[in-house]
């Protein structure tokens, strides 16, 4: 290679295309077209940016007997295209890990095949959507989070796994205008933990294996009394799940519940704080004089934020775990300034929110095929489509729902023809009819996504795509001018006699 | 033994996913399942080996770890994959959304001959050729 044509270039500010806080300040260096170099990411993203070339097929795939073997674009889109338009009931899913320009092209294919289009937040926080449009929420931007809030909840949620920068960015561990950050006292803890781990396991080798110690080991971690930390002026942070997170460690507070029993934990926080007595001990393994400690924590604060996770959506209850969550917030605001925001998933999964509501009315499970939109959800999601065995055809756009939905679910998917949209081989491109590998939204392409507060970021493109390797927007493009082709013969053809 | 399998997802997970759907690291940060150091003792089982969970809707065989964020005795944690999901159910209660958390299920250590599957055999065995 002649020395002239060697490029390194440092590219500030990229948007990081994994997790839904969107973090906005990564510094990817990129030498010959290559990310050599990626800094402020967290785990997840640095195995985005520097991991996502190794195992994605360059040109696109048609299923012959039996096979996947290589086709040209346009034979692709051909293939995509008949199926779409032979079909009677098609489902269009995924679009929470592109941008929102390819969700908007999803959106009129949808109408042109009248097929369902759902997005994966029908699988994440789509309970949480259906509670929003019950009972409304008062939230905030993340920005204003950073800046005021004294009182961070995670219930439900493991940001330390699923939003590894999130903490770091918008909540305990920022120097906010009028909040400091805790990362020294997170230090400290975690010295302390650390040594308290080591006298636990040194005091293990010399403890006698009798049945009381085996007995006293079984016993789960029971909340006796709130830490004193948690009524001081400083930030505080407590974690609610049902089993010891990494998130926990880090907390002032870990409050452990009963799996399935947020919802009842909920709603004796909020008869509570109405000052109404409680006739039982203990709500879903917390003791009630624990509750009304946290109560008094929760109303004296100056600002808090409840981030809530998958961990109400998906077990018992569901959206009537969220209605409970935003009624306590809403409780709340009666004596302090309190707001509540879901821990979106996916990068672009509010996005596919967002742009769904706009040019449909509804955020996800929108069935056009009436030819007008129609939302019902648990008889439009795409989960109970496939399990009752409806569909007759599917496109995935950046989604691996063979890999994520339930067997019976997948089993009615991957029956049917199937086309998948996404950068690399995953567990529905093996199942495939037609797979198109697309340049990577974020790092390949250009394009907009919505942060979890909503707040729409700029997706940056650092690397150039291989060239047999179109974005998401542009495959979808391509597809639909070919249905409306076929569309129109066959209704010449009609025409004609 | 009856226990309450809860999936979701892990660091590790995350950073298997994005490395590659089809890589080693992506199989060995999710076909696996994280169990009460107390549980594995009453089970028998060692950390490293397979183990079969079973759920109204089938069961699957994956590795057991111990879980580092005990105790939760009574509660395993298998993170989101093709693993977890051929063990869950398609109900969703007229939201959209299956339950996959908080789900009843039966630990057991594997059968000898039993092993963990990788990716394709997996999809071959719940879903068959395409």
């Amino acid at each position: 290679m002649a020395r002239s044509d060697y490029l390194m270039t440092i590219i500030s500010n990229v948007t990081c295309p994994v997790c839904g806080s969107l973090c906005d300040d990564l510094e990817i260096e990129v030498e010959n077209n290559v990310v050599t170099k990626v800094r402020n990411a967290c785990g997840v993203g640095e195995s985005k940016f520097l991991g996502y070339s190794g195992h994605r097929p360059l040109k696109p795939l048609i299923r012959e007997n039996g096979e996947l073997v290589e086709a040209s674009l346009s034979e692709a889109v051909k293939r995509s295209a008949k199926i779409l338009a032979e079909a009677r009931y098609p489902i269009l899913y995924g679009w929470s890990n592109t941008s929102c320009e390819a969700s908007r092209m999803g959106v009129e294919l949808a109408e042109e095949v009248g097929g369902v289009i759902d997005n994966t937040s029908t699988v994440c926080h789509g309970p949480s959507v259906l509670s929003i449009q019950d009972v409304g929420f008062s939230t905030a931007t993340l920005g204003q989070v950073r800046h005021r809030a004294d009182l961070i909840l995670y219930w439900g949620c493991n940001p330390w796994s699923a939003h590894p920068r999130h903490i770091e960015r918008y909540t305990s561990f920022t120097e906010g205008r009028f909040r400091h950050s805790e990362w020294h006292k997170y230090i400290a803890s975690l010295s302390a933990f650390r040594s308290g781990q080591r006298v636990e396991r040194a005091c293990r080798l010399t403890e006698e294996k009798s049945e009381a110690a085996v007995e006293r080991k079984a016993e789960p971690e029971r909340l006796t009394k709130l830490p004193p930390s948690l009524f001081e002026k400083e930030r505080k942070m407590i974690v609610v799940d049902v089993r010891r997170t990494r998130s926990a460690d880090i907390a002032d507070c870990f409050m452990q519940v009963e799996p399935n029993k947020d919802f009842e934990v909920f709603q004796a926080l909020r008869a509570l704080l109405k000052e109404e007595e409680l006739q039982v001990d203990q709500v879903g393994g917390v003791s009630v004089e624990v509750l009304e400690d946290l109560v008094d924590v929760l109303a004296s604060c100056e600002f808090g934020v409840l981030f809530f996770g998958v961990g109400l959506t998906m077990s018992e209850g569901k959206l009537r775990n969220i209605d409970a969550g935003i009624s306590l917030v809403r409780d709340l605001n009666q004596f302090t300034k309190f707001i509540i925001m879901p821990m979106r998933g996916h990068y672009n999964v509010t996005g596919a929110n967002v742009v769904s509501t706009w040019q449909t009315g509804y955020p996800f499970a929108v069935d056009m095929a009436h030819g007008y939109p129609r939302y019902n959800p648990g008889e439009t999601s795409v989960v109970d489509i496939l399990s009752r065995g409806e569909s007759d055809a599917a496109l995935i756009v950046a989604s691996d729902p063979v890999a994520h939905f339930p067997k019976e679910a997948v089993k009615n998917l991957v029956q049917k023809p199937l086309i998948v949209i996404d950068p690399e081989m995953n567990a529905t491109s093996l199942m495939a009819d037609v797979v198109f590998p697309c340049a990577i939204a974020g790092i390949e392409a250009e394009g907009t996504a919505y942060r979890m507060d909503r707040v729409p970021l700029p997706l940056k493109k650092v690397v150039k795509p291989p060239r047999t390797c179109l974005a998401d927007e542009e495959i979808v493009r391509r597809i639909l001018k070919e249905v409306r082709r076929i569309k129109k013969r066959e209704g010449e053809v009609v025409a004609n006699g | 033994m009856n226990v309450t399998l809860l999936t979701g997802r892990t660091l590790r997970q995350g950073q298997g996913k994005e490395y590659g759907k089809l890589s080693e690291r992506y199989w060995k940060s999710v076909a696996i399942c994280e169990v009460d150091p107390s549980d594995l003792e009453a089970l028998g089982v060692k950390a490293g080996k397979p183990v079969k969970i079973t759920t109204g809707t089938g069961s699957v065989v994956v590795r057991v770890v111990k879980s580092l964020r005990g105790p939760h005795p009574g509660r395993i944690f298998v993170p989101y994959g093709p693993w977890a999901s051929v063990i869950i159910g398609s109900k969703t209660d007229g939201t959209g959304m299956p339950s996959f958390k908080g789900v009843q299920a039966v630990i057991e250590p594997a059968t000898e001959e039993s092993e963990v599957l990788k990716l394709q055999q997996l999809l071959q065995l719940h879903y068959g050729e395409k």
